[in-house]
């Protein structure tokens, strides 16, 4: 290019001003600092509801993207929520810095929602947490502390399949992961022995994966006799147990059956990690509040924790955002608001309950083949249909139902407005 | 009980909070905070600017917003409006498609995010910046994988102005596609800011020497009371051609410090690009914290892009940046009242929250044991903890300070 332009001006202008300009086009034509940087590949979720927008069909229904909707199909902001922030908006509260782990009472309130209001490791204060910005921001926090402070082993095991994120944030701070049998196709059910037999191999000291309740993308979370036997696995391998809860109360639609798992491992004495969310069960996806927690063993390593963390964050973005954090405090610390919020849950969680057994009793109705069942086994705002990708390709094409290749079915996306022309569509394309 | 992160060292604290928790813990009555960089009226009270009350109030009131996630890239509405504000509406650069904001967590975010991205992306891996400069530079930088840091000469102690020979020398010998820190305006800590033929210099021996300029903008309107005023060194590189990244706070400006309300603008020779820069943008953020937080961006923007309100809110800018330059002026006069040794023109002559009071170690630590005056080590001062009620007891102070412990110069 700024050959080009040098002969051309070489022609056109006297000599001595030759140079000066060729200099100023080759720093401009050169100029492209950017020129090397790659197309990002294209983000699935977000392609399919875009997809689903620029569709007319009047039917076309998004069982994409992961975030609840009411009966009519519209975003839901809980009654709790509403009038937390009335409360919040009559006091008039400023908008200084937020300490850099957040509020004490958010933390203190966030811990005791997770590992019960009179758990020994909150007690004796063993427990490191601090907010963060929803699950994501907990995860990368939680990862890349581990990536900078823990000794052992820097490998981590993730579920097949998992969040299409967790690989990245991985990939992001150049933490080698790998994979443990989750899901097992034949069933739509939870690989217990495969589990078991992948995690009894896992080097020791590596961390692993676990999603607390309502696994993503499946829907699929292991039995309370099949925890308690990873659980015994895990500590025999002397692995380091990441939680990944997103979607407390969510599930049965009751936020200490939701923890079980995490306050099991906790009661035979792992010192877990956990990333809380409150963008689903508290609808406050936008406002990013969650929380990272790590069981220290003691107070004085906490404290260490603690004080290497806030550097992480610091050099992040410094402190925390507040307001869905204020009104996460605000709920969970006024009785008779939290008495309305697991109420408020529970009612998400009931509805996504009930429109599984009307999908499972549409298409079973129909005549359909195959078995249904993991439908209503599955759990959360999520399902693996099992529907193949041929079958979810037609779905989409011929009946405007849109969701992810792998099978994955938005559950909140449905309602008793269209559960039935699913169920039909999903019995025509397996017929 | 043993754990896994027994051998953690306990991480060493951040002077700026330590001193504002020994402030807090402090019950001597007349103790002043001159500590953490955030404005205060003249009770020395937080200020939650009259425009944000409003917003915040109509915001609650309307049915139709939710909590949904914002796009990864944040509010467009919010980065548009922030570019604009920067570069000016007109901006050929913005009518070209050459310039785009992407939402993030206030100043450090955008800090962050614009670092790692040219770290990634662009391979950069040098970066230059003041002496002194804010203390998170640094370390933001380099934990975005940035292996080489330099610093370019800024503050000179004996004239308490700037070094700019030695800025420039110190340019002039970076190598190409370093990364040079540039405070917008309002320098923090030293709050001496480069004149404008400065600023033509040191563009000069930037584009001579291909070194790309990364922006902090964490007091646009707070300084001189004129937000096209204290844009103008951003807005005269894009006019000189430079491609640029200009980090936006509306801590300050707005207030709106915990709410984390920040745009990353970016400023491109080729609209082609955005596309791409967009997308590996979009990465980053995904790996981090997948999308920003809506409550402040639609504060902000529901301000920005109405007239009214716009005007309503650089009249609280005005309020703030007034108050400070009449502290300044009162801080100085109360000095020379008392005769206190050395010149202290510099405090009036230094611009925005700070001023670099050329204390050393010895007179802060005096200043804070024996007088419950808060500042950091390095003598910088936040003019909005001065107020009528204190400002004669901080300069009888500093007086009794500098007669104590006169400085070896």
């Amino acid at each position: 290019m700024a050959q080009v332009l040098k002969k051309l001006t070489t022609q056109v202008l006297k000599p001595n001003n030759v140079d000066t300009i060729v200099g100023c086009t080759g720093l401009r034509a050169s100029s492209t600092w950017w020129n090397n940087v790659q197309m990002g590949p294209p983000d699935v979720i977000l392609g399919i509801t875009e997809a689903y927008k620029k569709d007319t069909h009047p039917k076309k229904v998004n069982l994409g993207v992961g975030a609840y909707r009411d009966d009519e199909g519209k975003p839901f902001v809980l009654p709790s929520v509403r009038k937390a922030e009335e409360i919040l908006h009559s006091r008039g509260l400023n908008h200084e810095y937020a300490p850099i782990s957040g509020e004490a009472t958010y933390t203190d309130a966030v811990a005791k929602l997770a590992f019960g209001e009179d758990s020994p490791v909150i007690k004796n204060k063993s427990n490191c947490t601090v907010q963060t910005l929803s699950g994501t921001g907990a995860l990368r926090l939680g990862l890349e502390f581990i990536t900078k402070h823990y000794a052992k082993a820097k490998e981590i095991w993730l579920p097949t399949p998992t969040w299409g994120n967790h690989p990245q944030i991985c990939n992001t701070l150049n933490l080698p992961h790998k994979k443990y049998r989750y899901f097992d196709p034949k069933t739509n059910g939870f690989d217990l022995q495969g589990a078991l037999e992948d995690i009894s191999k896992i080097p020791e000291g590596s961390i692993i994966l676990l999603h607390a309740c309502a696994h993503n993308p499946t829907g699929v979370d292991p039995k309370p006799s099949d925890w308690e036997q990873l659980s015994k696995v895990i500590k025999e391998r002397k692995l380091f147990p990441f939680f990944d809860m997103a979607y407390q109360g969510f599930a049965t639609g009751d936020v200490d059956n939701d923890a079980f798992a995490v306050r099991l491992f906790v009661k035979e004495g792992h010192q877990v990690m956990l990333a809380q969310s409150f963008a689903k069960n508290m609808g406050l996806y936008g406002e990013r509040a969650g929380a990272l927690t790590f069981l220290c063993g003691d107070e004085a390593t906490a404290a260490k924790v603690m004080s290497q963390v806030k550097i992480m964050v610091r050099v992040m973005y410094s402190n925390p955002p507040l307001y869905g954090a204020r009104l996460v405090q605000e709920i969970l610390t006024n009785a008779e608001l939290k008495k309305q919020w697991l109420g408020d849950v529970k009612q998400m969680a009931d509805r996504i309950i009930t429109m599984r057994s009307q999908l499972r009793a549409g298409i079973e109705g129909a005549g359909n083949p195959h078995p249904w069942q993991h439908i209503t086994d599955q759990i959360g705002m999520f399902c693996f249909t099992g529907l193949k990708p041929e079958q979810v390709e037609r779905l989409t094409k011929e009946f405007h139902v849109y969701l992810t290749k792998d099978g994955r079915i938005s559950v909140a996306g449905i309602s008793s407005q269209n559960v039935n022309y699913i169920a039909e569509a999903i019995h025509k394309v397996t017929s | 009980m043993a754990s896994r992160f027994q051998g953690v060292e306990q991480g060493p604290p951040i002077e700026v909070f330590l001193l504002n928790r020994l402030f807090t813990e402090d019950t001597f009555q007349n103790k002043v905070n001159l500590g953490v960089g955030a404005y205060r009226d003249e009770n020395g009270k937080p200020w939650v600017l009259p425009i944000v009350r409003k917003m915040e109030k109509q915001l609650a009131a309307d049915e139709t917003l939710l909590h949904e996630y914002l796009p990864v890239l944040g509010l467009e509405q919010f980065c548009n409006a922030s570019v604009a504000m920067l570069l000016g509406e007109d901006s050929p650069a913005i009518a070209a498609g050459k310039a785009f904001g992407v939402q993030v967590l206030s100043g450090t975010g955008g800090l962050r995010v614009g670092a790692e991205f040219l770290n990634k992306h662009l391979k950069y891996d040098t970066f230059y910046y003041s002496t002194p400069t804010w203390e998170n530079h640094h370390l933001v930088f380099v934990n975005s994988g940035f292996t080489k840091p330099r610093s370019y000469r800024y503050w000179d102690p004996k004239t308490r102005g700037i070094d700019f020979d030695g800025f420039i020398e110190d340019l002039k010998s970076a190598p190409e596609n370093a990364v040079i820190l540039l405070h917008a305006c309002a320098h923090n800590p030293t709050g001496i800011d480069p004149t404008r033929e400065q600023w033509m210099k040191i563009a000069d021996v930037m584009e001579e020497r291909k070194l790309f300029p990364f922006f902090d903008s964490a007091y646009q309107g707070f300084a001189s009371g004129d937000l096209d005023g204290d844009a103008w060194a951003v807005r005269y590189f894009v006019s000189r051609g430079f491609e640029l990244v200009c980090a936006q706070s509306y801590a300050k400006n707005f207030g709106l410090y915990n709410e984390r309300v920040g745009n990353l603008a970016v400023v491109l020779n080729e609209s082609a690009h955005v596309a791409r820069i967009k997308s590996q943008m979009t990465w980053i953020v995904r790996g981090m914290y997948s999308n920003p937080p809506a409550h402040g961006a639609h504060v902000v923007a529901a301000v920005l892009t109405n007239k009214q309100l716009f005007d309503e809110w650089r009249d609280h800018i005005k309020l703030m940046s007034t108050r400070v330059m009449q502290m300044r002026e009162a801080l100085r006069s109360e000095l020379v009242k008392l005769g206190t040794p050395g010149n202290w023109d510099h405090i009036v002559k230094q611009i925005g929250l700070f001023s670099y009071t050329g204390l050393n170690q010895r007179q802060c630590e005096y200043l804070i044991q024996e007088y419950h005056i808060y500042l950091l080590k390095s003598g910088r001062i936040n003019i909005c903890g001065l107020n009528p009620g204190n400002v004669q007891y901080v300069a009888k102070a500093i007086n009794d300070a500098v007669t104590k412990f006169p400085d070896d110069q």
